[in-house]
């Protein structure tokens, strides 16, 4: 656990890619593999289930720390987080113990999962009572389930491709799909022998970085091949040894929801990866995101649903073909062999993603301006000769998303941020005037710099009228010019909208709260 | 009427017709020590601990009407007893204590009861009425041993070093900085370059008799010069500036109570935090407090309505007092660091 604590601290304490990695490369390099393997799970976005309810977690920190409950409450307001508000609060470790970090896993974390209350309660004391500092502060984040560390999948990669000599692609493809955190598959990962058999295994997903340049400056338009950029969940359709399986990005295994792509799917040839988007699709055109996220939602899908709200893969790409991995051959090729497979398995379910035609740039400049009318988000634009990479790397594939809707609204409350903007009030809620009255239809929270969200928060604790716990009420003065990328009529919001990923643009500091934009203009988006 | 109360410019002794470090200018100011919020400009004559009186000047300007005393010297102002008692908070920090017809306020000023070798030891003044400073008024802050944090510093310059970087430990100016090279004098740690804001203050500290590591105004520097494997010692409000760039590859460190919080670190987007603080940490705010026997405590700048709270519920009658006095703020230095001086 020390060796653990120190490589968090090592992270922690740096903003240097290059570090970081080199640190998380050494750790590797030298740690016990079946530490190691829960170190590659934690970094990676694992989490063990929560297994004591938060409250009842503070509720002992609060005893034993002899902190009454409103105390506390100050405290953690003031900290921001609450493992680490319990782990400053309880008094300094009596004792030391030299526990792996397996073992703090296997031997004193999952086994509370079976405890009684009382029992529960007792090993959690006797852990604080041998865990200081940083030790303690990650034990805490363990318990209530929150543990993140500030590094990508990707960085992990690097650095056990470094420890391990193995290269990235193999070992990103190692560690997707369900890894289990176990010594064997900490050393299978750094195994020379690179025909895994694990026949569920997704491929890493390819992204594209936002185009930022003019468009012309992509060279000639004959080597590249645009397509719609689709609002859907990006996924991988898998058929190998006579079984499907349909991953999405989050690498959730997601078979069971899409019954239609699922069923389209048992016809494909074994050994077959399509990657694509996964669209609620009707008549011929695709259905609002709202709706798939009804789907999304529900546990068992009923004929009405199923019926109501259809999906297909809009398929983007050809990733594995009668078993061979066809990453690295050219995207027109990959197309090419992709429009055969979906042809053959004469499924409606697969829908080769429509390309765009592009004889010129100004093709691709209209195109992108009658993206909305599609529903789509903008363009895709990939290199025609482009492999289908790992993670997000510029240069063979670009998106180019519409520009959002945009409104100018009122700030009307504001709430103090968690973890590192502990404290600062970053939180807002915003407002449009409907009637001579302010309506909140958007929460924000990022899209200001550093600067602004300082300025702004002394603004507001010297300007709040009310306060309602954490939620300030503040003076309707400062104006936000927010984008957003969706609209949708909502009878659970009291504006009647519910606008998707709204982000603060700017804030307009030229505009007086009276300018600011109407529900009716909310309401002429839709 | 109360023997002191909250006036319009600061806290007022109308017995004795004296303020205790006004925020406005005012005839008499009785002053605790030389920061920023504490000390102003402006009044026509400044009492203060004889500690103190280099540092006031340095801040205060050569025109300034100062008279100093000695710790525990009492002296008489329009019939009220008043001396100056160790704070421990800064080189000259004090305690006022306030006396009229048996009754004694003490208003502490900022303070902190740990060892520090750049000013003298904080002395327990018992009292009936004792104005509290609250600045880490919450249970999350409990200092570590000096020790400790100092092999903190010291790994860290070394492995800085090795990697050919220079660090780069910011500090408040006055009081922190002092602090931290009296902490390294001995530490073979260096060589050690300043910021001109620290330097000048540094001439007062060693004037007065404290011991610091050796150092050099990094801005005389030549141009060019290399800082690879130096320690640096620079006011927060250097952060990202210009002046920083001379450094080359540099790790950023800094030394403040607020830096037992994570997310106080993170937001100052510093490499390293070191916790050390010239503020009483909560166990020893409130075993200050009682050991001083205080019926009546009021609680000035800080996290005021939390320990009100707390020392309410326990039988002592406390109340926030809306002083201007600031402390040591999370988000923005005490002091604006001074022009350079020319070295």
């Amino acid at each position: 656990m020390r060796r653990f604590a120190l490589l968090f601290a090592a992270i922690d304490e740096t903003t240097r890619t290059n570090e970081k990695v080199d640190a998380m490369a050494e750790y590797f390099r030298s740690a016990d593999p079946a530490d190691a393997a829960w170190a590659v799970w934690f970094l990676s976005g694992g989490r063990p289930k929560r297994l004591i309810p938060v409250r009842r977690l503070a509720g002992w920190a609060m005893e034993e720390a002899d902190v009454p409950e409103w105390l506390f409450s100050e405290c953690y307001d003031a900290v921001g987080d609450l493992a680490e508000a319990m782990s400053l609060l309880l008094p300094d470790r009596e004792t030391t113990t030299d526990l792996a970090l397996h073992q703090w896993i296997t031997e004193r974390l999952l086994p509370l999962g079976t405890k009684g209350e009382e029992d529960q309660r007792a090993s959690v004391v006797q852990c604080w009572r041998e865990l200081g500092g940083t030790e303690r502060f990650i034990w805490n984040k363990l318990i209530t389930g929150g543990f993140r560390v500030g590094v990508s999948q990707q960085l992990v990669v690097r650095a056990l491709a470094k420890a391990t000599g193995v290269a990235e692609g193999v070992i990103a493809h190692r560690l997707s799909g369900t890894w289990v955190p176990r010594a064997e598959s900490f050393t299978s990962l750094s195994a020379s022998e690179t025909s895994d058999a694990d026949v569920s295994r997704p491929y890493p997903f390819f992204l594209a970085y936002p185009l930022e340049e003019e468009i012309e400056a992509l060279g000639s338009p004959a080597e590249w091949q645009a397509e719609w950029k689709w609002d859907g969940i990006r996924a991988q359709v898998i058929r190998r040894d006579g079984r499907t399986f349909i991953w999405s990005r989050g690498e959730e295994l997601v078979t069971e929801r899409f019954p239609e792509i699922a069923g389209a799917a048992d016809f494909l040839p074994d050994g077959t990866v399509l990657d694509g988007e996964i669209m609620p699709w009707k008549d011929g055109a695709p259905l609002p995101f709202a709706q798939l996220q009804r789907r999304i939602g529900r546990k068992s899908l009923g004929g009405s649903i199923l019926s109501d709200v259809p999906v297909v893969l809009v398929a983007y790409d050809l990733l594995e073909l009668e078993g061979c991995d066809i990453r690295n051959e050219p995207l027109a090729r990959r197309r090419a062999m992709l429009n055969e497979v979906i042809t053959a398995s004469r499924s409606t379910a697969f829908l080769p993603s429509p390309i765009v035609p592009l004889a010129s740039w100004a093709d691709a400049q209209a195109a992108y301006a009658g993206a909305r009318e599609r529903s789509a988000e903008g363009l895709m634009l990939k290199r025609s000769d482009s492999a289908y990479g790992v993670g997000r790397r510029k240069g063979g594939w670009w998106k180019w998303k519409v520009q959002p809707f945009t409104v100018d609204a009122v700030m009307i409350y504001a709430q103090a941020g968690h973890g590192r903007r502990a404290s600062l009030h970053t939180d807002y809620t915003f407002a449009v005037w409907d009637d001579g009255v302010l309506v909140p239809f958007a929460k924000a929270y990022s899209g200001l710099t550093d600067d602004e969200i300082r300025d702004l928060d002394r603004w507001i604790r010297a300007n709040t009228v009310e306060k309602f716990g954490p939620v300030r009420h503040v003076k309707p003065v400062h104006v936000f010019e927010l984008g957003f990328e969706g609209i949708q009529a909502s009878a659970r919001h009291k504006s009647g909208v519910a606008v998707r990923f709204p982000r603060i643009l700017r804030w307009r500091t030229d505009k007086r709260a009276e300018d600011a934009d109407t529900l009716a203009t909310l309401r002429a988006f839709l | 009427m109360t023997l002191l109360r909250l006036a319009e410019r600061g806290l007022y002794c109308e017995a004795g017709d004296f303020y205790i470090d006004p925020w406005q200018p005012v005839e008499r100011a009785v002053i605790t020590h030389a920061h920023g919020d504490h000390a102003r400009w402006g009044s026509e004559r400044y009492l203060s601990s004889r500690e103190a009186a280099g540092v006031l000047r340095t801040r205060l300007g050569s025109g300034a009407t100062i008279r100093a005393v000695d710790y525990g010297e009492a002296i008489d102002v329009n019939g009220v007893r008043v001396s100056l008692h160790p704070a421990g908070h800064i080189l000259g920090s004090a305690q006022v204590r306030v006396e009229h017809r048996g009754e004694v306020w003490v208003a502490s000023g900022d303070y902190k009861t740990q060892p520090d070798p750049t000013c003298t030891p904080f002395e327990l003044v018992r009292c009936h009425t004792f104005i509290t400073e609250s600045t880490f008024g919450l249970p999350i802050y409990r200092w570590p041993p000096d020790s400790e944090v100092f092999d903190a510093i010291r790994a860290w310059w070394r492995s800085n070093r090795d990697h050919g970087r220079a660090s780069l430990l910011f500090g408040y100016a006055l009081g922190k900085a002092q602090r931290l090279l009296a902490g390294l004098a001995d530490a073979d740690v260096g060589p050690v370059y300043t910021h001109g804001a620290v330097e000048r203050l540094n001439r007062d500290y060693r004037h007065a008799g404290v011991r610091l590591a050796d150092t050099q105004y990094a801005s005389g520097m030549p141009r060019g010069h290399d800082f690879a494997g130096s320690l640096i010692v620079a006011p927060p409000s250097a952060a990202g500036s210009l002046w920083v760039r001379r450094f080359g590859a540099i790790s950023t460190g800094f030394a403040s109570g607020w830096m037992r919080v994570r997310g106080a670190r993170r937001r100052r987007a510093v490499d390293r935090g070191f916790v050390l603080s010239d503020h009483v940490d909560w166990p020893s705010l409130l075993a200050t407090v009682e050991a001083t026997g205080a019926e009546r405590v009021w609680v000035t700048h800080g996290t005021r309505e939390p320990l009100v709270r707390w020392l309410s519920e326990r039988g002592i009658e406390a109340r926030v007092v809306a002083s201007q006095w600031k402390g040591e703020e999370d988000t923005d230095p005490v002091e604006v660091p001074g022009e350079e001086i020319t070295a």
